[in-house]
């Protein structure tokens, strides 16, 4: 990870690593919900150690992470970091610093993309809306805690010997490690007779269409519920999951889920853009998470749009893509790099020297992937990507069972993946190489405002 | 920090550190001035002294019936302290033990049969005796009494079961199997106490360790449940084994008397019973050849509930919502194995369930996320009886 974007990421806030495009506004909806103690520790097994500093961490301050650091928080001017004013404090901020998990918009879409993944859907089992209500309210609990760093109810060695503990404890000892856990609600959770919720379906609330090429699997497609979880450190990231799943047993149970092992998007536009799995940088363009205007535009659903519950949240699409590596790695250099529309060294599109040169487009194959991406063919259409590689072992035929587990944010998937999902089904030519195989659909309720907040909240009341 | 709490597990733990000798009087002087007198008829008890000090005692018995009779030195739960059987009639024998603080019972059992007829008594001194919670000690009774049960009813049926294997009939071995498992299934984590027993009776063939020979080593139903369904052949082997199993589980029932049975392993062995659930029977490779998976799932299920039951009221008191729970998560799973039920549900101890080769993948999610949801807070049930 690079200087700049440690700067950018460890800043809280996408507002603080962004010093030209200040926006006080934003910057203060998050800045009156930061937690009120966002420095770095290790997490706590128990619930009493909860105020326990630490001096880990703090050389930091010497290193890249915190110089470029403290220069964001300087420029933005009043962050969660900035707002601490201890320049220990803003000096630990390394990889392992807590992200805030109150404010307007839920963390972990316009956030710094933190390198690991563990995203899971689930099925909700319980037809009671009570019950419904009642988990959402125990998981806010327990992902305030966790995000926080902390562990779940009373700590990873209690309350008592002769009950399991609480916490399942593989997360003690362990950084915040930026932990974000995002909620969503799949369409199914709208189903009439469920939970009286059919009225509050948004419109834009679609079932995907079948789009050409689709070999999609029932058992990892759907869910009634979604739990994205970010983090530096995979364990962290599973913890999270491992611990909202097992306070769900009786109410939800996990449909399926997937691990993801490194960031392809960065929501922080001046870092080194990340590569997939074919070798290639991808998402070069992605919505920057401190543009806040593109955020407003592409991103968040605005108060007008409706329903009422969701202003403030997002649609997010799932895809699991896998990716046929081993035909891939055959196939010559020229192929492949017309195949993206990119050079494969430095990720410049066709006829370019750099990678953030803007495109020409009609320089590019037709069929070529940048191309058909590209919002110009799509009417301006842009998506937050925040994808992460997968590789879940060998299909069984001695084949990496590998790819891209594809995430996209934005404000109405009618108008932004469809349309683009729509053309390059048809026409990328990358589509010799890919399948997906997995898909969900899900709205993203706004953030949780404060700690007598709940996800649904708007949703349910 | 936590609180320092006196609960009935320590009280159980203190009484495993107390050495029982049973049999014959091991002193030459037994029988003596120090001997407490147990007169036993047809239908009396009688004892010399109620109370007695702790430390080295001596019962000296007679049989003035006309049965043949046992005589019991018994915890308040249920749990042997000593004991001696074939007292005939009109003989005496002698019993002897070390005996701790606190209550017992002593029990003659004309006939060998029943509970037999009790004596309250105490030993005195000799230390504090433990604190002892008789709501939780009638429980651990009424749950010991349950295994006993279900090892009298387990055991016809393994005969049954075994006769039909040693005479070869083989698609009467077939039907007899499953039934032959139940009482076993409802009970297995007291029977895992014992150590070697449950290796003999219940191992499945990779269970077996690096240098042990299946020909040789592997023992008990799943042996004969792959003769049976996959080789489809009872060798003479088999018929030896079939005897082999009935004596294991003859021991498996003498042993339920003397079983180390507390408030806190009767609610782990609830939980243990689902992981068994979860880790074998959802998964299919308890009964991989006979595919009766569903019929041990069951019978482990309604071992939890009992468990449950008998440590209800205690639970209740500490956990009402924990209490709630459970009540609609056994519900909850009970009427999904139901749906799999393909017997008439007369006969409360021999059930059929659909072969578990026929259960689909989303079928057996179901069911699998059906006992995460009664396994989690059962895993609490300990806690709230300890409270």
């Amino acid at each position: 990870m690079t200087a700049e974007e440690e700067s950018n990421s460890t800043g809280q806030s996408p507002e603080a690593g962004s010093p030209d495009v200040p926006e006080p506004a934003a910057r203060q909806e998050r800045e009156a919900a930061a937690e009120p103690d966002p420095e770095p520790r290790p997490r706590d097994g128990q619930a009493e150690t909860v105020g326990t500093r630490s001096s880990v961490g703090r050389r930091a301050l010497l290193g890249w992470g915190g110089a470029g650091l403290a220069l964001g928080a300087v420029a933005a001017g009043g962050t969660a970091t900035a707002l601490h004013n201890d320049e220990a404090d803003a000096g630990s901020a390394s990889a392992g610093q807590a992200v805030p998990f109150h404010g307007a918009h839920q963390a972990g879409i316009s956030t710094a993309v933190p390198d690991r993944l563990h995203f899971a859907a689930f099925d909700v089992t319980t037809e009671d809306r009570d019950e419904l209500i009642q988990l959402l309210k125990d998981w806010t609990t327990a992902a305030a805690r966790m995000t926080a760093g902390h562990a779940v109810g009373e700590g990873a060695f209690g309350p008592v010997p002769e009950s399991p503990p609480d916490d399942t404890g593989e997360a003690a000892g362990l950084k915040p490690s930026r932990l974000t856990l995002t909620v969503g609600f799949g369409s199914s959770l709208f189903d009439k007779d469920r939970f009286g919720l059919a009225e509050q379906r948004p419109e834009a609330l679609v079932d995907l269409p079948a789009f050409p090429g689709d070999k999609l699997e029932k058992a990892r497609s759907g869910g009634d519920l979604c739990v994205q979880a970010c983090a530096d450190d995979p364990q962290v990231a599973v913890h999270a999951i491992r611990n909202l799943a097992r306070i769900a047993f009786g109410k939800a149970a996990i449909r399926w889920s997937q691990l993801g092992f490194g960031k392809t998007s960065s929501t922080t536009p001046d870092a080194q853009t990340p590569r997939n799995m074919f070798g290639f940088k991808d998402g070069t363009r992605n919505v920057s998470g401190s543009d806040k205007k593109a955020l407003d535009e592409h991103v968040w659903v605005a108060e007008k749009e409706g329903p009422a519950w969701l202003a403030g949240g997002s649609y997010l699409v799932a895809r699991r893509i896998r990716m046929h590596i081993e035909t891939w790695d055959r196939t010559s250099l020229k192929e492949q790099e017309d195949i993206f529309g990119r050079d494969k060294r430095e990720g410049a599109p066709v006829g370019k020297a750099k990678e953030h040169d803007e495109p020409f487009l009609k320089a590019m194959l037709p069929t070529s992937h940048v191309r058909l991406a590209h919002p110009d063919a799509h009417n301006g259409a842009r998506i937050l990507r925040r994808g992460y590689s997968f590789t879940d072992g060998t299909d069984g035929l001695g084949r990496l069972d590998a790819g891209l587990f594809f995430l996209a944010y934005q404000r109405d998937v009618r108008r932004g993946f469809i349309p683009i999902q729509r053309s390059l089904a048809r026409h990328d030519a990358l589509n010799e190489y890919i399948q997906h195989v997995g898909s969900a659909l899900f709205a993203i309720p706004p953030g949780v405002r404060d700690k007598d907040d709940w996800w649904g909240r708007e949703l349910f009341s | 920090m936590r609180p320092v709490r006196l609960c009935a597990v320590s009280a159980a733990l203190a009484a495993i550190s107390l050495a029982a000798v049973s049999g014959c009087a091991e002193k030459a002087d037994a029988g003596g001035e120090g001997a407490i007198k147990v007169t036993a008829t047809d239908d009396s008890c009688e004892v010399s002294r109620k109370t007695f000090p702790a430390g080295h005692v001596q019962l000296a018995v007679e049989n003035k019936g006309s049965k043949v009779t046992e005589v019991y030195v018994l915890y308040p739960d249920g749990r042997i302290v000593t004991e001696r059987e074939n007292i005939g009639a009109g003989t005496k024998a002698e019993v002897t033990a070390e005996i701790k603080a606190g209550d017992y019972e002593i029990a003659c059992k004309p006939g060998m049969k029943g509970d037999g007829i009790r004596q309250k008594v105490e030993a005195t001194g000799g230390g504090k005796p433990a604190k002892r919670d008789p709501k939780l000690d009638a429980a651990v009774s009424a749950y010991r009494d349950y295994v006993l049960e279900q090892a009298e009813l387990t055991l016809p049926k393994a005969e049954k079961f075994a006769e039909a294997v040693k005479a070869g009939e083989l698609e009467k071995a077939k039907k007899l199997y499953a039934p032959s498992r139940i009482g076993w299934e409802r009970t297995e984590p007291v029977a895992e106490s014992f150590g070697t027993l449950d290796p003999k009776v219940d191992l499945r063939e990779d269970g077996l360790e690096d240098g042990q020979d299946p020909e040789k080593d592997w023992t008990g139903w799943h042996r004969l449940e792959k003769s049976l369904w996959k080789n489809k052949k009872i060798t003479t082997t088999d018929k030896k084994l079939a005897d082999q199993l009935v004596k294991d589980l003859t021991t498996w029932q003498e042993k339920v008397g003397k079983a180390e049975i507390t408030p806190t392993s009767m609610a782990n062995g609830a939980k243990e019973l689902l992981d068994e659930v979860a880790t074998g029977k959802v998964t299919g490779e308890e009964e991989r050849y006979s595919h009766t998976d569903l019929v041990d799932f069951k019978a482990n299920v309604e071992g939890a509930h009992k468990s449950y039951e008998l440590l209800e009221p205690v639970a209740k008191k500490n956990d009402a919502a924990l209490v709630k729970e459970l009540d609609t998560q056994f519900a909850a799973l009970d009427e999904l194995l139901d749906t799999y039920r393909e017997d008439d549900g007369k006969d409360a101890d021999e059930y059929a369930f659909t072969s578990y080769d026929e259960v689909g993948k989303d079928e057996r999610k179901k069911l699998s996320d059906g006992v995460n949801a009664l396994a989690e807070p059962l895993s609490k049930l300990a806690a709230a009886v300890v409270k």
